[in-house]
């Protein structure tokens, strides 16, 4: 028989597990009984569209360390610089940033939105391809905010409504081990010689991978197609594959150290990343943006509708977008939304930009139709080009 | 089945009762089967024929994905799995009992224990480390290709065949596993009697020994088939879109960066890969019910 002392401390202890398990997976609080947390004018931090919402930086601020923690999804620390992006963020204010399945895609990211609906563990940011922005802001899935520095991003990068907005991105750059090869090549072109037999890889299947579809999209505008017509580029690649060039390998950093994968088409900043990392280790990568096809995408960053932490995510935006968050990127090769402004007014990191893989001209964007026409014309033709 | 037509009933020895009690004991499987199994198969089989409207968010029925499954790159990759899958079964299945039959006729108990320990780790090796121990020894600038200059001879890692070799890696060690009890069900006895009789060996294993064996044999080819049919990581590793496979297809269209709005296709093509599956399990279920009783 237990004690009723005893039979009372088990019925805490009991309650309190249910307790805990309820707000554990239980419903984000309610934005409009936020009260308290509340910005100026009655706007709440999950209805705020600007920053002048909460007044101002220092509201919104105070605002998300009263949240206390961002939930982030799908960012890989060795990408784009993202490890020392968060550090930097949790140190600034005092929130901890809870970074979830690191190696997500972006499909996994919109998955998570639908499926963790209303619960706190749902992602409060997304960093999106570009496809996936669209179709989310389509879905209604986002929260429209225009950060502090807005008005100095193209239109062509960002959703007229603030939905998304692309905050960093490079170009298709071909990297290459000049250990192994005697004479890198430098464009679309000169993949096809002889002497790049059993060579040249991209980072991944171009249906799944936006840095291998970026690959295929630069070789079709080097191939005398168009962001309208990509089916040049499954024809080069179809070329590469016959001429026994083309290897189907995944470039990663482990095939790139083995040597397995000695030319890697990839972003810039991933190549630029390698360089680095493989400084000393046998490998001696350069990257070269090629001249014939130059193609730069950029990833767009989003706040989740039902953001469990919306002040947080507000708050996590505007670091971003500001000069500490943009230099961080262009630290880790990324190339900004905002550096060409950042590059005039001085604000830039010299040393970084001076890092960066030369590129000549400004970047283009297919519009969203042109993109949907090549996405499906290359789901439908891949395959038989390469096989 | 009721006990009536079993025909192990026959025999009036083997009997069973099938009272209320015993079907109480099957209740915990029968819902772990139906919580793991039913949920995730209704929930597919709801998502390959319906179709949400992103925008109004209303769900109609539709036969389109499975259509949409069944052509194209997506029919390809259908038949490619089937192909490698059959292929590859095929040539583990025959390379594993002969590797099987050496071992458990040979006196040494030594050896038999240490081949079975192997294919038991062998059987499990899978995956991208497996496909990275292949891209180091025998890829393109693998140690053994440099060593022995496989490349002019042909060989080429990335391709149907280097897949076909990399997936009878783990797959000859499974059979072994998986049939090495049943030759050792093959009484010596029977084979006395038939030298006894006058038959040769050959004669032996075409009337006697490949009969018994024959659902053990068709269950192995199945459980390989079901291994080569289901294995993704090991090949999306090796050779991404350059051999289409049907797993592929499946994460291309269901976790990507590429393709939206793919996630229904990915279901059909699920449930494709259960028809196949199911159809495979349909040609073995009564083979081996019909002969499994010589291997008791």
């Amino acid at each position: 028989m237990l004690s009723s002392s005893a039979r009372r401390g088990a019925a805490v202890l009991l309650s309190a597990a249910v307790l805990t398990t309820l707000s554990a997976c239980g419903a984000a609080p309610d934005p409009k009984s936020g009260g308290a947390d509340g910005a100026k004018n009655g706007v709440q931090p999950g209805a705020a569209t600007s920053v002048a919402d909460f007044g101002s930086l220092e509201a919104l601020a105070a605002a998300a360390q009263k949240e206390g923690e961002l939930n982030v999804i799908a960012l890989p620390p060795d990408w784009a610089n993202y490890g020392e992006i968060i550090k930097a963020f949790e140190a600034k204010y005092k929130i901890k940033v809870n970074s979830e399945n690191p190696d997500a895609s972006s499909s996994d990211e919109i998955a998570a939105v639908k499926s963790r609906k209303g619960q706190k563990r749902a992602p409060d940011v997304l960093d999106l391809g570009i496809a996936f922005a669209r179709s989310g802001a389509a879905e209604n899935l986002f929260a429209p905010y225009k950060v502090t520095a807005w008005d100095k991003i193209p239109a062509a990068q960002k959703d007229a409504d603030g939905r998304w907005t692309n905050d960093y991105g490079g170009y298709v750059s071909i990297g290459c081990d000049a250990a192994r090869i005697t004479t890198c090549p430098q464009t679309f072109a000169d993949l096809l010689k002889p002497e790049y037999k059993g060579k040249v890889a991209l980072n991944g299947n171009p249906t799944k991978s936006g840095s291998a579809f970026g690959g295929v999209y630069a070789a079709a505008l080097a191939n005398k197609g168009s962001f309208a017509d990509i089916q040049p580029g499954i024809d080069f690649f179809g070329q590469l594959k016959k001429s026994g060039n083309f290897i189907p390998v995944e470039s990663t950093p482990a095939t790139v150290e083995k040597g397995e994968t000695p030319i890697s088409i990839d972003w810039d900043y991933l190549n630029a990343g390698y360089a680095d990392q493989f400084k000393g280790k046998g490998v001696d990568w350069k990257v070269a943006v090629p001249t014939d096809g130059v193609y730069a995408q950029y990833y767009s960053q989003a706040v989740n509708k039902d953001a469990p932490h919306p002040a947080a995510a507000r708050l996590w935006l505007e670091f971003l977008y500001g000069p500490e968050g943009q230099n961080l990127w262009l630290k880790g090769y990324a190339r900004p939304v905002l550096l060409p402004g950042m590059t005039q007014d001085g604000t830039a990191d010299q040393a970084a930009v001076a890092k960066l893989p030369q590129v000549q001209g400004t970047p283009a964007f297919p519009a969203s139709e042109e993109l949907d026409k090549a996405k499906a014309i290359l789901a439908e033709k891949w395959d038989k080009a390469l096989s | 089945m009721s006990s009536t037509t079993d025909p192990r009933a026959a025999d009036g020895t083997r009997r069973r009762r099938r009272g209320p009690r015993t079907w109480l004991a099957t209740l915990p499987l029968l819902a772990f089967t139906g919580l793991c199994f039913g949920i995730p198969l209704g929930a597919m089989a709801y998502g390959a024929v319906t179709r949400t409207d992103p925008a109004s968010g209303a769900t109609r029925v539709t036969g389109e994905h499975l259509a949409r499954s069944l052509q194209g790159p997506y029919l390809d990759s259908l038949i490619g799995s089937v192909q490698l899958s059959a292929l590859t079964a095929l040539v583990g299945g025959v390379l594993g009992v002969v590797i099987a039959q050496a071992v458990v006729t040979s006196r040494s108990a030594g050896l038999r224990s240490a081949a079975l320990t192997a294919s038991g780790v062998l059987a499990n090796f899978g995956g991208v480390p497996l496909a990275f121990a292949f891209i180091a020894t025998v890829g393109i600038s693998g140690v053994v290709t440099r060593l022995a200059d496989l490349t002019d001879l042909g060989w080429n890692l990335y391709s149907f065949t280097g897949l076909t070799v990399v997936y009878l890696y783990f797959l000859i060690p499974l059979m072994v596993l998986v049939i090495a009890p049943a030759l050792d069900g093959l009484r010596p006895q029977w084979r006395e009697a038939a030298q006894n009789s006058g038959a040769t060996g050959r004669q032996f294993w075409r009337h006697v020994g490949l009969p018994v064996l024959a659902p053990s044999l068709l269950g192995g080819f199945v459980l390989l088939f079901g291994t080569a049919f289901a294995a993704h990581a090991t090949a999306a590793a090796l050779v991404g879109g350059s051999v289409p496979l049907v797993t592929l297809k499946i994460a291309d269209a269901l976790s990507g960066n590429v393709l939206t709005g793919q996630e229904n296709v990915a279901l059909a093509l699920g449930l494709d890969m259960i028809l196949i599956a199911g159809l495979v399990m349909a040609v073995y279920l009564p083979l081996q019910r019909r002969s499994a009783r010589w291997l008791r």
